[in-house]
């Protein structure tokens, strides 16, 4: 795999080879651990691990809650206060699954962010890209079914706005609307479809991301300087990467570790803050809360879907050329799956002849914009659809729509980017040859080689 | 970049709490100080037993309690009473039993009721389903260092009524400063020395609505010491890993930066 030259798995017993013959299982496994990876990897490059290890967390916890969760109308919620109360270490199974979710998005988030900002999505990785954007839509659709399953009121209504959105697609929307449902409402059907959905994806997930890891260990890990690993002979490609055990391994670890101190204090000392206090009320399709609110995760991509209205004159226009097929409802369901579509196109929108943001000048505003932004509409999703806030939820939108659409397809013709190191190993003996990074003298007592 | 990370990390944690985007005409509410508040904060025992009696006496001839059981109140990080102080407790309560169809003397197994009055909110988890704080500007970062609020929000809600009624298509309703929207149907439930305490803690209206308030947030999260404990355990364990990995990573790593450091001499 990865085309970079290196040492394979040589079965070297009677029984290794026996085995190899038949079935090469520890020559897979030994080849995906041991494959080249670009040794100037920075920080950004962990959260892959800590997805592996949030998927992994999360259907075992998940399994667990199962066993204690009853999927019924009248008994959901008091079965999850009984999972909560009464079932040894429950409450703590249950928290952790809660805030695994978030865990798992922070985490998402900031490895998209980083294959935008580092052009990871680049020739030759789009389908490493396309596979991690449909894991992350099942991503979505597995947390918003699990938010419904404790039948609180923001579970309820939740789920009752966002299948209203299919509902939202002319001709046939009512008809989908009611096949989700599994009846005219959100109601028993609902719930028992939805955990059983709930269950499935996360396997899919699963069987994605080793598509997602079979990708990029086709095509080898980008880098932060967006020059390939030379392929010129093994020589070269060992100055330039070295095996991911145990050195991005180790590595990882330590990242995960600390993360996991994080998430643990989370869990321990403020496990409700991430979510909606009233989720603690039963559901009740006869209350209307004052102001229903999607999970942290989802809040961009609401306020996408609200800054749309009737007043804003794209819609408007939609509206009259299409004769009305597409309405105010219909044009924020477009713009919300639109926006994460043009992000799944962004390795044919980016003309950039450069892959790494680092030495793409006029990007790099472009693209800190882009992240402020993104905290911008999820603050403006959060708010109520009221005053300023659709104002701001629209620029933000545009902006989303105008840097994929507009800026990183001129960046490419305008820019003029600087030179990028000519080889791996040249920028990491730059960064770690430079007596101000904090290598200390401990390092340097160690002779090479 | 790892600064830059951290950074992003916790603004995404303090942006994104969905939690307590109260709504509109949210009420005024008091950041009164509980025992059990911050990473160290613990129940305090005896607030928790005079809370239970304000309930009994009190809120108890409304609302209900139905996730509670009895059996709670001797449990570990809570109330503290003795099994036979539990059984004595809920035997001065009828529940009514579907398998002998009748009614009988509660056991400490059974539940506390439910609301007697349709009207009257389940009162096992309020102290989670409501939020105090969300500001500034819906951002929630105030839920970080007060807590999300709900205590806070309970003994607001029972001290900030203002004494004006209003009638309202011929219902009486009770202005309150706490309350969203400024009228509440719940007539003021406590007045001074509305409840007399055996061991004669203060009972002005204000102690008694903190009392029952951390009693109600026990009930809302009875597990909440263990909760902590187990936070501690986790960072201690984990922060030990980590700085074992830390060195390990440094000592796998230092050949290779040298290597690189002899390099671009």
């Amino acid at each position: 795999m990865s085309g970079i030259p290196h040492d394979h798995y040589e079965p070297k017993s009677n029984s290794e080879k026996w085995l190899h013959s038949r079935l090469p299982i520890v020559g897979l496994l030994y080849d995906t651990l041991m494959i080249p990876t670009p040794k100037n990897l920075n920080w950004m490059w962990i959260w892959g691990i800590v997805l592996v290890f949030c998927l992994v967390m999360q259907i075992i916890t998940g399994i667990i809650l199962v066993m204690h969760y009853t999927p019924h109308v009248d008994l959901a919620f008091a079965s999850v206060e009984h999972i909560m109360r009464n079932v040894n270490g429950g409450w703590a199974i249950r928290y952790i699954h809660q805030n695994g979710a978030s865990l798992f998005f922070i985490a998402v988030y900031l490895h998209i962010f980083r294959g935008l900002y580092y052009g990871s999505y680049k020739a030759p990785r789009e389908v490493t890209w396309i596979i991690g954007m449909l894991i992350y839509l099942m991503m979505m659709g597995t947390a918003f079914m699990g938010y419904v399953l404790p039948w609180g009121q923001m579970s309820f209504w939740g789920a009752t706005v966002i299948t209203g959105l299919f509902g939202a697609i002319p001709f046939v929307g009512e008809a989908i609307q009611t096949w989700l449902l599994g009846g005219p409402a959100v109601d028993n059907a609902t719930l028992n479809r939805f955990l059983s959905l709930h269950y499935l994806l996360p396997f899919v997930i699963l069987g994605l991301v080793i598509v997602h890891i079979w990708a990029f260990h086709t095509t080898g890990n980008n880098n932060p300087t967006g020059v390939e690993v030379r392929r010129t002979s093994k020589k070269d490609a060992e100055s330039d990467t070295l095996p991911f055990w145990p050195y991005f391994v180790i590595k990882d670890l330590f990242a995960l570790a600390v993360i996991l101190v994080a998430f643990f204090a989370i869990v321990g000392f403020m496990p409700n803050y991430l979510g909606h206090p009233d989720n603690y009320i039963e559901a009740n399709p006869l209350v209307t809360p004052a102001h229903i609110v999607p999970e942290w995760y989802f809040l961009p991509f609401y306020a996408i879907l609200r800054a749309f209205d009737g007043d804003v004159w794209v819609v408007i226009a939609a509206e009259f050329l299409t004769g009305g097929i597409i309405d105010a409802k219909f044009f924020g369901v477009l713009a919300m799956f639109g926006a994460i579509i043009v992000m799944a196109l962004v390795p044919w929108l980016d003309t950039s002849s450069v892959r790494s943001g680092r030495y793409r000048p006029m990007f790099k505003p472009w693209f800190w914009v882009f992240v402020i932004n993104f905290f911008v509409l999820m603050w403006a999703g959060a708010m109520p659809a009221e005053g300023i806030y659709p104002y701001i939820a629209l620029i933000g939108s545009a902006y989303w729509f105008a840097y994929f659409l507009v800026i990183l397809p001129l960046l490419g013709v305008l820019e003029k980017p600087t030179t990028p190191p000519s080889t791996i190993e040249d920028d990491f003996n730059a960064h770690y040859g430079d007596a101000a990074s904090g290598n200390g003298p401990a390092a340097a007592k160690i002779p090479a080689e | 970049m790892f600064r830059k990370l951290v950074i992003s990390t916790i603004a995404a944690l303090s942006l994104s709490s969905g939690a307590g985007f109260a709504a509109g005409g949210a009420g005024y509410v008091e950041n009164y100080e509980f025992s059990f508040q911050g990473p160290f904060g613990l129940f305090d025992q005896d607030q928790l037993q005079r809370g239970l009696q304000v309930y009994t006496e009190v809120c108890a001839a409304c609302h209900g309690l139905q996730y509670v059981a009895y059996r709670n109140l001797s449990d570990e990080g809570g109330l503290g009473y003795t099994g036979e102080e539990v059984r004595a407790f809920a035997a001065q309560f009828e529940v009514y039993d579907a398998s002998i169809d009748d009614w009988r003397t509660a056991t400490p197994n059974d539940h506390f009721p439910q609301s007697g009055l349709e009207t009257a909110p389940d009162l096992s988890l309020m102290a989670k389903a409501r939020a105090g704080f969300s500001g500034p500007y819906g951002l929630g970062l105030n839920q970080l260092f007060k807590g999300i609020g709900g205590p806070e929000y309970i003994a607001s809600l029972l001290t900030h009524y203002t004494g004006e009624e209003v009638e309202q298509y011929g219902t009486y309703f009770y202005e309150n400063e706490s309350y969203p929207g400024g009228l509440i149907a719940m007539a003021p439930p406590l007045w001074d020395g509305a409840v007399e305490f055996a061991d004669g803690s203060p009972n002005d209206v204000e102690s008694m609505s903190k009392d029952v308030a951390a009693f109600l947030t026990w009930a809302a999260e009875p597990r909440m010491m263990a909760r902590k404990q187990m936070g501690f355990t986790a960072i201690i364990m984990l922060g030990i890993l980590s700085v074992m990995l830390y060195l390990t990573n440094k000592k796998l790593w230092a050949p290779v930066k040298a290597r690189a450091k002899a390099a671009a001499k």
